[in-house]
């Protein structure tokens, strides 16, 4: 890790290699970050008309609830698990691909420092996107919300928007950053991790991304827990 | 100069260096000869740092290289070039991205200087005209001129080649070798070659080390390899039938 944060060679190689990095995982992502978002407003809105309809609470809270579910668990949380496998997942092969193929002995031989090189790009082009695209996702998700619920007829664009506007903490939208932070440093270094130190062939390899993927979910869980713990204590 | 002295290496309960000591020497084709499973690419890869010696050490002139911490060996390792078995290119570059790599990495060279070493180091391994092909547009020959390209390019002291002959036909395989051994002489660059190709050995095999069962068996030259009683290496080097008979109507 000391490797990872140490003094670059170059800043011009690796300020080159963190933008295209930042180019793969934000604009790369920004299918898949569209479409789940969407699809979770929009069920989320529906489920909680269909299990708030007979009760007395007001139709507005459904915007609230929504606005609050996207933007402390659902945006930042379910957006960094389906990243995990589409990025992570990615960064594991990508680096054990070069592992196997001697390109980071290769670089190793010529005098880079292979762990910053091919990592820390890595880790700051996911600190710096993961927020953004967390941030587009809690807007999509809450997007989303609207369009299945108003035009169906589950509640008004008057009580949505309403409940949007009600008894909104911006300590939330810190809570959804932190976990961005975190999600995304725990995804990037876990998968560059599996995917460096990756021995064998491609047998091998194939195992090293799917761990990548599933040890990032599980710390992303436990992470999630954690920072709700100490954050809303 | 590279000095190895008393390179150990184990892996588990598995000896596969057990204790070589040898010289490579500027400006001369230092070979690495042996079986597989010999400790040839084990013991390469020792001399570069890739792995670390069990017990030994490597001199790179008078610095011992396994004595120094990683920043200072990346200094050292700016002297080294190497060409890897399978080429090592990065696939996702041109051949003159690959080229230029370690002069982006490590040099203030302007645009047209990286681009004019280049265009010499690729004249150097006779290979003009293809800066824009990438790796898989080119063939395992041009692939391996390309490797040599890249390790010269930053005009080093020390070149390693690992099997830099491995699946290309006998007319390519010397044409490599000559490539090599005339960078070194008019570079006067220690060069180590790991092979097991017998046109190289008998070609430009200037120090030839060769390697059994993790021990240094024999050194000599491409003229004493042939003459030499060692049994071990004449059962190496005249391997087949054939071999055998020119052994006996020659030597």
């Amino acid at each position: 890790m000391a490797q990872v944060f140490s003094k670059p060679e170059k800043f011009s190689m690796y300020w080159r290699e963190t933008a295209r990095q930042m180019d793969d995982i934000g604009i790369g992502s920004l299918p898949i970050v569209f479409l789940i978002s969407i699809f979770i407003g929009a069920v989320t809105a529906v489920q909680f008309s269909y299990q708030l309809g007979s009760t007395l609470i007001p139709r507005y809270y459904i915007g609230y609830i929504v606005r609050d579910m996207e933007i402390i668990e659902l945006a930042p949380t379910i957006t960094c698990l389906v990243l995990a496998g589409k990025v992570g997942s990615n960064m594991a092969a990508e680096i054990g691909g070069m592992r196997q193929k001697e390109h980071i002995d290769a670089m190793e031989i010529m005098g880079v420092n292979t762990a910053a090189f091919l990592i820390l790009p890595k880790v700051i082009a996911s600190l710096v996107v993961m927020p953004m695209l967390v941030a587009l996702s809690a807007f999509l998700g809450i997007f989303g919300a609207y369009i299945a619920s108003v035009p169906a007829g589950l509640f008004s664009s008057a009580e949505f928007t309403l409940g949007l506007r009600s008894f909104f903490e911006p300590y939330n939208v810190f809570i959804m950053f932190v976990k961005a932070f975190v999600f995304g440093y725990i995804l990037t270094t876990v998968s560059c991790y599996q995917g460096y130190h990756v021995k064998g062939g491609s047998i091998e390899l194939g195992k090293a991304s799917t761990q990548a993927v599933v040890y990032s979910d599980i710390l992303i869980l436990l992470a999630d827990y954690l920072i709700a713990v100490v954050l809303t204590a | 100069m590279i000095k190895a002295v008393n390179i150990k290496k184990q892996f588990g309960d598995v000896k596969v260096l057990k204790g070589i000591t040898t010289e490579f020497y500027a400006g001369k084709t230092n070979l690495i000869i042996g079986r597989s499973g010999a400790g040839k690419t084990v013991f390469l890869k020792t001399l570069v740092g890739l792995i670390i010696p069990t017990e030994g050490d490597v001199f790179y002139g008078d610095t011992n290289f396994t004595k120094l911490e990683e920043t200072e060996i990346r200094k050292i390792r700016m002297d080294i070039g190497m060409l890897f078995q399978g080429s090592a290119l990065f696939d996702s570059m041109t051949v003159e991205e690959n080229i230029r790599f370690p002069l982006d990495m490590f040099t203030n060279m302007t645009k047209k200087e990286k681009l004019d070493q280049v265009n010499f180091c690729l004249e150097r391994v006779e290979l003009e005209g293809v800066n824009d092909r990438y790796p898989s547009e080119t063939s395992g020959g041009m692939q391996k001129r390309v490797g040599i390209a890249r390790a010269i390019v930053l005009n080093p002291k020390y070149l390693f080649c690992d099997e830099p002959n491995s699946g290309l036909d006998p007319k390519t395989a010397i044409v490599i070798d000559e490539l090599i051994q005339r960078i070194t002489r008019d570079n006067n660059i220690t060069t180590i070659i790991n092979t097991h190709d017998m046109n190289s050995v008998l070609g430009i095999g200037e120090n030839i080390c060769f390697l059994n069962e993790g021990k240094l068996e024999w050194v000599g030259n491409k003229e004493e390899v042939l003459t030499s009683k060692n049994e071990i290496l004449s059962d190496f080097i005249f391997a087949s039938e054939f071999l055998k008979k020119v052994r006996d109507q020659h030597f």
